[in-house]
């Protein structure tokens, strides 16, 4: 569902830019030719006339040093007007009258100028030149194998949009649903998170401005995927990486999401929501002179309403509802330095039952209350001599209290024998800290070293509460510091490497890692390249299943990636072949009370072929994308028998996104279909020696056909007060059964299918926004 | 005769003076032609041909405001927006020329939005928002800068005309804005010969088409 506190209209105004099409064409008037020449002055022009005089003619061949003709240089003797520009085959020749010791000056866009001192005396001079070409982010190659870069960064190679996030239909205006139709993740519904690449979504990790987050979703609910916690509005540059990533970011075996905030809004503006599932309201200050700025909004999320007409498999005591606040300020240090802060609050609970699987005739119930404080400062500003200082720091708090058990159909709770354990309370709490700072140098032609260090402190306490009253409190510190340094080198406009070294130490496991990284990019032709990144990276292991029996190391995986892609008007290609060596994966055993970490024993392996197409070109105000992955993978981990395809891991993905506006009605529409082949699904129980399988099989093959459309009648009325969006929005519109697993009983005996909570779901609302300046101007809520 | 000649050879600041107007003219009668030939490929030569000027006399900032001038069409005409950045950074070094010898001037604060304008296109929906105020801005600025200027308002006039009534846009709309052209330009004389004075009959046809 869509959280009422995005502010939608926020990527309306950007549709507004599609139709400035400014066709252009242009006759100048000839000026008004005065007679201005007297017959005097002819003559002397007669006579002076450099036909007349001996002149130097200077031809030759301009080449870059691909040894490919360089079209449209401008040759010139310094300081005279004399010159001429390349043909298509990068000729030139040109008479001039100058006499003696000259420059001759080659300039082209994109090439670095070349001159030469000639000596002008008669006849012909050939002189072939050389171009070396100028280094610059608009030109050159992009290292960027394993990654989907969407943002606002003027780079020729990149096939997304930061607005692409956010019109995606499946997306209901969550990052990461939106992602998911990128190559490389995975359709899980019945958790959240990112499986990238045959990895589990704890080994995706996010970043804001640089700095961890430790609590992106919601918390978890049995079954039932939670949605991320920060509106997409607030972002301006997403990076999805699903491997090979930099030495800047660690603890994540598979993927990182590096998401960078909004700097400063264009002007003020307040924004109200409304919607069948809540409302919103938000206001952001901009001040007189544009160097600073503040806001903060509300927003209210309660799903009373739409699972009265929406019928849930769940049946709540306690709709889910959401209270939501945020809080922002930047403000500008220089001219190219800016101080961020983003605060953020969220209070939410939920309570249900469903029929209990382990015994007909009862119910099981949960109850989630989630309080989650985020807290996140950071600064940028360029320095003295070409070196730039990256500083974030984030606090986080977060606290889950969740009870369970099991009840009879009246209502009452129960307490039946062999069940016992399904009646806890555990109360969680968590405290997180984290600091990053990067140092960069630029050197000429992008080239550049960045450096720095990270450190990342987490707290965790539990309480479990037995049915008996028997508290187990659990303790758990980390201390993850590390210092990494990366050098990226062009060597030409077609040439990029980029090698790193991460260097981690963990406090819990005591014990040191050094990961290196490494990628090349080539430019194969126009708009094309190919690249490889090779990286090994560390991640602790996980904290549910810790304490350990014995001590353990960090695991390891190690990635290999080659890309092939091609960008050419408005049509983007890419396609990339992966392999993925899992080491040291965590195996767990059953100490006789409950499954714990065992040792690194854990092995497994992930190989594949990804494919994605992007075209803006073909019909007119049409945008279509369509990715394919193949993800062939093993892993023995956990409590897993022996090496399987993991149940998170579907063979083939696939997705078509499609988006299209129609301006007569000032609507935009977008459809999006995603498709997965069916996963595997086991049952694994320790049969009192060893865990073993008792039952597996394939769950059917998931497709899923989402629609959404925007209204926006306000759009191009001028001196309009205020600006409307009017959304609707409906997943699974053709109602096809979904099935995301099965779930089993205690005794092992019955299973069940692991299904959406409502086949279909319906999204209507309204979204208002007063820019309190000009609304014809552009409104960034920022909220 | 000889007189004159010796003179010629005395004064080489007035001859260069006549060698400038004489190569200016040229030019701008190139660009002329070129366009009411369709020979649009020749403006990078022309525009290569302004900066040879520019950059020989030093003091001149009409050739480098005609080379931007030259580029920019040619960007448009061409419309093949993923060039657009590259070509857009070469105007703004030609502008930059341009302005540090002529400061506050209508005609190069006309060419900043119109060089805004071709960034823009290149992703739209992406980058209105941050270049649709800038643009919105140059042109602003052109307008008070020199108020008898008809170029900003036949810029904003074609812009309105090509965007969807739906959008604000349309004949409607841009009407008004094409007439204050058109009016402007019945009582334009341009500071000299040499100075802009191109667009008219264009405009004459963009309002034409709007009746």
């Amino acid at each position: 569902m869509y959280r009422s506190g995005t502010a939608l209209q926020f990527l309306f105004f950007k549709y507004f830019g599609l139709y400035h099409k400014l066709l252009y064409v242009c006759v100048s008037k000839p000026a008004d030719m005065k007679k201005l020449m007297s017959i005097r002055l002819l003559v002397i022009s007669l006579l002076f006339s450099p036909s007349l005089l001996a002149q130097v003619t200077i031809k030759g061949v301009v080449k870059d040093n691909r040894n490919n003709p360089v079209v449209g240089a401008s040759i010139s003797l310094k300081d005279s007007y004399d010159g001429t520009t390349t043909d298509t085959a990068g000729r030139y020749s040109f008479k001039t009258s100058e006499k003696g010791a000259q420059v001759l000056l080659v300039t082209a866009i994109s090439y670095k100028s070349w001159e030469q001192p000639v000596k002008l005396e008669s006849g012909v001079l050939t002189i072939d030149v050389v171009l070396k070409q100028e280094i610059s982010e608009l030109t050159a190659v992009v290292l960027s194998a394993g990654t989907f870069e969407a943002s606002d960064r003027k780079r020729a190679a990149a096939v997304l949009d930061p607005i692409d996030i956010v019109t995606t239909a499946s997306a209901n205006g969550d990052i990461t649903q939106a992602l998911k139709t990128l190559p490389g993740a995975q359709q899980v519904g019945e958790s959240e998170g990112l499986f990238v690449r045959g990895g589990t979504a704890g080994e995706t990790k996010t970043f804001i401005d640089g700095t961890l987050v430790n609590n992106f979703f919601f918390s978890s609910v049995p079954n039932i995927a939670q949605f991320g916690r920060f509106s997409p509005f607030i972002f301006k540059g997403t990076v999805f990486s699903t491997g090979g990533y930099s030495a800047l970011y660690g603890q994540a075996l598979s993927a990182a999401l590096i998401l960078e905030s909004i700097d400063l809004p264009e002007q003020s503006s307040a924004n109200l929501g409304l919607s069948v599932i809540g409302g919103s309201a938000g206001y952001q200050h901009l001040s007189k002179n544009k160097k600073s700025s503040f806001g903060a909004s509300y927003s209210y999320t309660n799903l009373a309403p739409a699972f009265t007409i929406i019928k849930q498999r769940q049946d709540y005591s306690t709709v889910p509802y959401y209270h939501n606040a945020d809080a922002n300020f930047r403000v500008k240090t220089s001219k190219t330095g800016i101080l961020k802060y983003y605060g953020y609050f969220s209070n939410n609970k939920l309570a249900f039952t469903v029929n209990s699987i382990d015994s007909i005739g009862y119910l099981d119930r949960f109850a989630l209350a989630n309080t989650n404080h985020f807290h996140n400062l950071s600064w940028k500003e360029n320095l003295q001599g070409k070196w730039k200082i990256n500083a974030g720091l984030s606090y986080s708090n977060n606290k889950d209290d969740i009870r369970s058990g099991m009840q009879t159909l009246a209502g009452n709770d129960i307490l039946l024998t062999y069940l016992e354990a399904k009646t806890f309370k555990l109360d969680m709490k968590g405290d997180y800290f984290n600091a990053k700072l990067v140092l960069e140098k630029k050197f000429k032609g992008m080239s550049g070293i960045r450096f720095g260090s990270e450190y990342n402190y987490s707290k965790d306490r539990s309480v479990y509460t037995g049915y008996n009253g028997q508290e187990y409190p659990g303790k758990f510190r980390e201390t993850v510091a590390a210092a990494f340094a990366e050098g990226d080198m062009y060597a030409t406009n077609d040439l990029a490497l980029k090698g790193g070294l991460r260097l981690e130490h963990s406090a819990q496991l005591s014990k040191v890692n050094l990961a290196p990284r490494f990628s090349l990019a080539y430019k194969t032709g126009k708009g094309s390249q190919a690249s490889l990144a090779y990286g090994v990276f560390y991640q602790n292991p996980e904290r549910r299943y810790l304490p350990s029996l014995q001590p353990l190391s960090f695991m390891k995986a190690t990635h290999y990636i080659l890309q092939y892609q091609k960008v050419l008007n408005q049509q983007s290609f890419r396609t990339e072949i992966f392999y993925k060596k899992y080491d040291n994966l965590v195996k767990t055993g059953h100490n006789g009370f409950t499954e714990a970490a065992l040792n690194n024993d854990g092995f497994g392996e992930a190989k594949g072929i990804e494919f994605f197409w992007r075209d803006k070109r073909t019909i007119k105000n049409f945008d279509y994308w369509v990715s394919y992955s193949f993800l062939d993978t093993k892993r023995d981990f956990l409590n897993f028998p022996t090496a399987i395809t993991p149940s998170f891991a579907a063979k083939h993905t696939g997705s078509l996104v499609m988006k299209k506006f129609v301006q007569k009605v000032k609507t935009n529409f977008n459809l999006s279909y995603t498709y997965s082949s069916g996963r595997p699904y086991y049952n694994i129980r320790y049969d009192g020696a060893a865990y073993a399988f008792t039952d597996r099989g394939t769950i059917p093959d998931f497709h899923n056909v989402s629609f959404a459309l925007n209204f926006l009648p306000s759009v191009g009325k001028k001196d309009a007060k205020s600006f409307a969006v009017y959304v609707l929005q409906v997943s699974n519109i053709f109602n096809i059964r979904q099935t995301y697993g099965y779930q089993y009983s205690y005794n092992g005996l019955r299973k069940e299918a692991i299904v959406p909570t409502s086949r279909m779901f319906v999204y209507i609302g309204a979204f208002i926004s007063f820019g309190v300046d000009r609304t014809d101007d552009v409104i960034n809520s920022g909220l | 005769m000889l007189f004159i000649l010796a003179a010629m050879l005395l004064q080489p600041a007035f001859s260069q003076s006549e060698k400038y107007v004489g190569a200016m003219k040229k030019n701008i009668a190139a660009i002329d032609s070129a366009l009411s030939k369709n020979e649009f490929g020749s403006l990078t030569d022309i525009a290569a041909g302004f900066e040879r000027i520019g950059d020989a006399e030093k003091t001149q900032w009409l050739p480098f405001y005609y080379a931007a001038y030259c580029r920019i069409t040619l960007a448009f005409v061409k419309n093949e927006v993923s060039e657009n950045d590259i070509i857009a950074d070469k105007v703004d070094e030609l502008i930059a020329k341009a302005a540090a010898l002529e400061k506050n001037n209508s005609e190069l604060s006309l060419l900043k939005a119109m060089n805004t304008s071709l960034r823009m296109l290149v992703n739209p929906m992406q980058r209105w928002m941050e270049f649709g105020p800038k643009m919105q801005q140059y042109s602003q600025d052109a307008m008070t800068q020199d108020p008898s200027n008809p170029r900003p308002y036949w810029f904003n006039g074609v812009s309105l005309k090509n965007t969807p009534v739906e959008f604000g846009g349309g004949c409607g709309n841009a009407k008004p804005l094409l007439d204050k052209a058109l009016e402007l330009y019945a009582g334009f004389t341009p500071a000299s010969e040499l100075h802009p004075n191109w667009g008219k009959q264009v405009c004459e046809k963009e309002a034409a088409g709007c009746k």
